[in-house]
């Protein structure tokens, strides 16, 4: 294991050194003292581990392709932005606009996010990103949606918040993957393109799978998380558009 | 369902007497507007778009489309497109969609711009016959280079080079996206790029594996779709692109439609098959210019600053202002796409009447990064209406580092600016994904076709260095002293940065 | 930045003395030299530069400065009085000549800015930057005003008339300097001002030039960016500046500084070894708008040496010789042989390579 200390460390030095380290055969990173440094794990490839002590910047695991990154406290804006592949963990809250465009890969998150949460999130055979939030999501939640899974669990109910689960214009513009919330679902919240439904048992299956990973990461219990049914939000259409021109 | 009162734009028309009824037209037509009648050819003149593929492959010559004689009542103010489009939306309610760049008879600064040349005072050059640089490098440059001795004595260079793209010509292709067209038009500009030593660009619909072999000249480009990006496609070319706009429709996102996303496309993009391609308005993580910054930074940690990061935007009215934003930012080199450039899918309304020419923008751009001290910060490639190596030539003596070529590119593979790209229907085979047309367009044989126009181009631009009695083109770059204006208002003089003719 | 301008267009004769061991010797050589090459100019110009002319004031910056009238003259004084120690000022020595009937006021002052740099404008700037800065400023901002030397020990003399006049004008045969350059020149557009003559300088730096420099349009606003202002609006004034940016700014040696400005080709870049094909490269990407393109031989006169440099494809003429420790360079031979009569070698500089002829130590 290499443990860097990352105080005061420009996040231009901060990455070199975890690349670096990436490229010898390095499997295991702890990054301590970190605050603020953008980019951590960006274009990194191989199945590495970092674990992030303090708060990371921006774009955390933007267009990363494999590693593995645990972040013990919040984070910021812009995680998994076009991720290929790998696994961020947050131990907290996370920012707006996770998961632009990620394609593949897991990003789970104990507590809230913020806007725009999977905007575009796509998927094709096994390249099937999944974003799982354990607390309550900002407005358009997977907008414009191609593919993957999104799924948003409310853990808390309305113990300490009470917000909405999820904000306005829910999978507005979505056309492809899967939405899973946990309660109930506003229509008055989806995008026009939106249909929702209950789970079929496949779809519960699907579902458990994904979540027995989630649980393990932060020690939950699946049962209790299951006891609440969910909803499905698909595409009403492939083509949500298909009449929108003159041809 | 009745028959629309849009009337026809074109007549399609087939001499009878000439006919030997071989069907070619048929086949070849990707639009439906032959059929065969048992007897004769059958023809719904509503459905041709003046491609004229059918024309040029009837072996007796039968075929003749016409623009439609039938005329609505003359009108100086309401045009024949004005109550066509109308009487168009009436029946559908539809968005007008339009592809290729705008056909509104706006004023095009190129043609009113002449170049100099060399007469007694200084000599002209034969370009035939003496050295004609057109080497271009893209990428940020140092303002001051720093030399050091070496242990021998010797002077080394001390300063470390930022990363460039080296173009033997001041040509770049533009950004056409696999979806938009195909794949075969995608390996013409590849193979038609790697001989000529320049670059082609993706577009935004990522990168096919057979595009993959021409990685030394293929830049990268990261829209707000986000198709096909990972990390080997962020290494896969020579450069990222970040694309924030285009010039036929700025502000606006892209519209692949459903009719052009088969399995293939679906896989490059990861989206599902027959679904409309959506690419967002803005890029979801740029809202401000520091996000912008963000990007930037995000690419060149994840590409170890290895690659030049480009920035395309549309020129718009603030072009200036934001170019220097976007150089600020950490961009490497500003792509600029003006109003007129082209596009494959994009509201007419949109494409007509937003943003601002190309050689506006050019020369402010150009004119606000170097009053601001930061012209070598990078390079500008100028887009969106470069019809000749006249035009070319101009953009380059407006300050652009090198031109962005599509639509003429495209022309040399049959295109005929019909402006029907975004029905997937272009009998050419180029922008279409219908394996039946797709299969027309041979790569090997229309990349020599573009070849020879590239090569063209140069020599005559070469002409006209010569002609300046200069034989590097970086000293015809932002020499607008070499340009001279006729009938430009004084206004439009001093924007371009250029005296009229007779001073 | 100015773009509506009228370029000057001229062709013209050179010749350039260097005495390596220091040696000063007077003007009558190098007018001497510069009048066979009469035919060369068309009596509308011509100029010489001198080193070593002031040593009692080597170390002040002498200002040779032309007015058009009185009230000019007072303006520049008042601002040199507010940010110089004059340590003199007296009119320029001149001598009644034929052919020269008009001439303007001309003054010069031996100067240095103030030592108390908060008392002058600009506080920050070096003294060498502050004095460029001044140049600038006067000969743009003050009508009728115009510095037309600048440099410490050294010093222009130029005006309109045939090369014996001005010689005879400014008495150059009362002066003895190390180096001299000459110029007579042929301009094509509307002549009479006297600034417009060749040498062109700014601090210790003098260029005499021959030839249309075809890039003329990019490199001035390549300079511009750099805050240079172009009043003169003719290529030796870019010559000029182009020296100062890459040498005394960037700290460019000066082989180094002629190759941006007189590049080699990419073919013999590309043929060139590691080290030298990357310095190479890295110069015309960095310094491409700085690549003088189009005719010219220049010489570029310092207080250390005296560089003459051609473009790369010669497409101007220039010639070099060697006796003793004397170089000469001019754009005609028989313009050396005039006043040495047998050189130890006589040669034609390749394209594009300069002759650098440096003061021994």
């Amino acid at each position: 294991m290499l443990t860097i200390d990352a105080k005061g460390v420009y996040y231009r030095d901060l990455n070199s050194k975890v690349r670096d380290a990436v490229s010898k055969g390095e499997k295991e990173i702890l990054l301590k003292n970190v605050n603020g440094q953008y980019y951590i794990g960006d274009g990194l490839q191989g199945d590495a581990t970092i674990t992030v002590e303090g708060v990371p910047g921006n774009d955390l695991a933007a267009f990363m392709d494999g590693p593995t990154i645990i972040i013990k406290a919040n984070a910021q804006d812009n995680i998994s932005n076009t991720m290929n592949s790998g696994k961020v963990i947050v131990h907290g809250n996370a920012g707006d606009v996770l998961g632009y465009g990620m394609r593949g890969g897991k990003l789970h998150i104990k507590g809230d996010v913020g806007y725009r949460v999977g905007i575009h999130m796509k998927g094709y055979k096994k390249q099937m990103p999944v974003i799982i939030a354990g607390g309550k999501a900002g407005d358009f939640f997977g907008e414009y949606m191609a593919g993957g899974v999104l799924i948003l669990l409310n853990l808390d109910g309305d113990k300490n918040d009470n917000r909405n689960i999820v904000g306005d214009y829910l999978g507005t513009g979505m056309h492809g993957g899967t939405i899973f919330i946990r309660g109930d679902v506003d229509k008055k919240l989806c995008g026009a393109e939106v249909g929702v439904s209950d789970l079929s048992e496949e779809d519960t299956k699907l579902l458990t799978d994904y979540l027995k990973d989630y649980c393990n990461d932060f020690g939950l219990k699946l049962d209790e998380i299951m006891k609440t049914p969910f909803k499905k939000l698909i595409p009403a259409s492939l083509r949500p558009y298909g009449n929108l021109y003159a041809y | 369902m009745f028959k629309s009162l849009a009337t026809p734009e074109f007549l399609a028309k087939i001499d009878t007497e000439k006919c030997i009824r071989c069907k070619r037209c048929i086949q070849n037509c990707g639009w439906g507007v032959y059929s065969w009648g048992g007897n004769n050819v059958l023809i719904d003149t509503f459905k041709c778009v003046k491609c004229l593929r059918c024309y040029h492959y009837c072996p007796e010559e039968a075929i003749t489309i016409e623009d439609n004689p039938v005329r609505y009542r003359n009108n100086a103010n309401w045009g024949f497109y004005n109550i066509r489009n109308i009487k168009k939306q009436a029946e559908t309610g539809g968005i007008l969609l339009t592809g290729m760049g705008s056909d509104m008879p706006y004023p095009v600064l190129f043609d009113s711009l002449l170049i100099d040349a060399c007469q007694v005072t200084n000599p002209s050059i034969d370009p035939l016959r003496e050295p004609m640089e057109l080497r271009t490098y893209l990428g940020k440059k140092p303002a001051r280079l720093e030399f050091e001795k070496s242990p021998d004595g010797k002077s080394k260079l001390k300063t470390k080079m930022p990363p460039q793209i080296k173009l033997d010509l001041p040509f770049i292709f533009a950004p056409m996206s696999y979806g938009s067209i195909s794949l075969n038009a995608q390996k013409t500009l590849a193979i038609a790029a790697k001989e000529l030593g320049i670059v082609m660009n993706t577009g935004e619909g990522g990168l096919h594996e057979e595009i993959y072999p021409y990685r030394s000249n293929i830049i990268v480009q990261v829209a707000s779709g986000r198709f096909g990006v990972n990390p080997d496609y962020l290494n896969a070319g020579v450069a990222v692109e970040i694309k924030i706009g285009q010039g036929a429709k700025p502000g606006i996102g892209g519209h692949l439609p459903g009719e052009k996303i088969p399995l293939d496309i679906a896989k490059t993009r990861m989206i599902p098959v027959g679904t409309d391609a959506l690419s967002p308005a803005p890029q979801h993580d740029i809202y401000s210019i520091e996000d912008l910054r963000q990007l930037i930074y995000a690419i060149k940690e994840a590409t170890n600053y290895t690659k030049p990061v480009s920035v395309k935007i549309a020129a718009v009215h603030n072009v200036a202002a934001i170019a220097s934003g976007i150089v600020r930012a950490g961009a490497d080199i500003v792509y600029i796409d003006g109003f007129r450039g082209g596009t494959g899918a994009a509201p007419s309304t949109i494409r007509d009447h937003l943003g601002i020419p190309i050689e506006h923008a050019i020369a402010a751009v150009d004119e606000r990064l170097r009053q601001e001290g930061i012209r070598n910060e990078a390079s500008i490639i100028a887009a969106g209406g470069i019809r000749s190596s006249a035009d070319a030539a101009k953009a380059i003596a407006l300050g652009a580092d090198a031109c962005a070529i599509g639509t003429a590119a495209l022309i040399t593979m049959g295109c005929t600016v019909c402006g029907k790209c975004y029905t997937g229907n272009c009998s050419w085979g180029i922008t279409t994904q219908r394996p039946e047309l797709t299969v027309r367009l041979d790569p090997e044989i229309f990349a020599e076709r573009l070849i020879n126009l590239i090569h063209a181009w140069t020599h005559e631009l070469k002409e006209i260095l010569g002609a300046l009695g200069i034989n590097a083109v970086e000293s015809l770059r932002g020499s607008r002293e070499r340009l001279r204006g006729v009938g430009m208002d004084a206004q439009t003089l001093d924007i371009l940065g250029v005296k009229p003719a007779g001073r | 930045m100015s773009y509506d301008f009228q370029k000057d267009i001229s062709g013209c004769g050179l010749v350039g003395i260097i005495n390596k061991d220091g040696k000063r010797i007077d003007g009558s050589y190098i007018k001497k030299s510069l009048c066979l090459m009469n035919d060369r100019g068309n009596g509308l110009g011509a100029g010489y530069a001198a080193y070593g002319i002031y040593p009692k004031y080597k170390d002040l910056y002498a200002f040779h400065i032309m007015y058009d009238e009185p009230s000019a003259k007072t303006i520049a004084e008042e601002y040199l009085k507010i940010n110089y120690h004059i340590e003199k000022k007296e009119e320029m020595p001149t001598a009644p000549v034929e052919g020269i009937t008009i001439h303007p006021i001309l003054w010069r002052y031996f100067v240095k800015p103030l030592a108390q740099k908060a008392e002058r404008e600009m506080a920050d700037l070096s003294d060498d930057d502050f004095v460029v800065r001044t140049v600038m400023k006067i000969n743009s901002e003050i009508d009728g005003a115009y510095i037309f030397s600048s440099g410490k020990n050294m010093g222009a003399f130029k005006g309109v008339g045939m090369p014996s006049a001005i010689a005879g004008f400014f008495r150059l045969e009362e002066y003895e300097g190390y180096i001299w350059t000459g110029h007579t020149r042929f301009p094509t557009n509307t002549p009479g001002w006297w600034g417009g003559a060749h040498p062109f300088t700014l601090l210790d730096w003098s260029i005499v030039h021959n030839g249309e420099i075809s890039s003329y349009g990019i490199n001035k606003r390549y300079l511009e960016m750099y805050g240079y202002k172009l009043t003169l609006l003719t290529d030796t004034e870019v010559v000029a500046y182009l020296f100062d940016l890459l040498v005394r700014r960037h700290g460019l040696d000066i082989p180094t500084a002629c190759t941006a400005l007189a590049a080699p080709f990419w073919k013999n870049i590309d043929d060139m070894d590691g080290d030298k094909r990357d310095a190479m490269t890295a110069i015309r990407m960095v310094y491409g708008s700085a690549l003088m393109n189009g005719p010219f031989s220049i010489l570029f006169g310092h207080s250390k040496g005296l560089v003459g440099l051609n473009d790369r494809i010669k497409l101007r003429p220039l010639v070099a010789a060697i006796k003793g420790k004397t170089v000469y360079m001019a754009s005609e031979e028989s313009s050396i042989r005039e006043i040495c009569p047998s050189p130890d070698k006589v040669w034609a500089p390749r394209a594009g390579e300069p002759v650098i002829a440096e003061l021994e130590a």
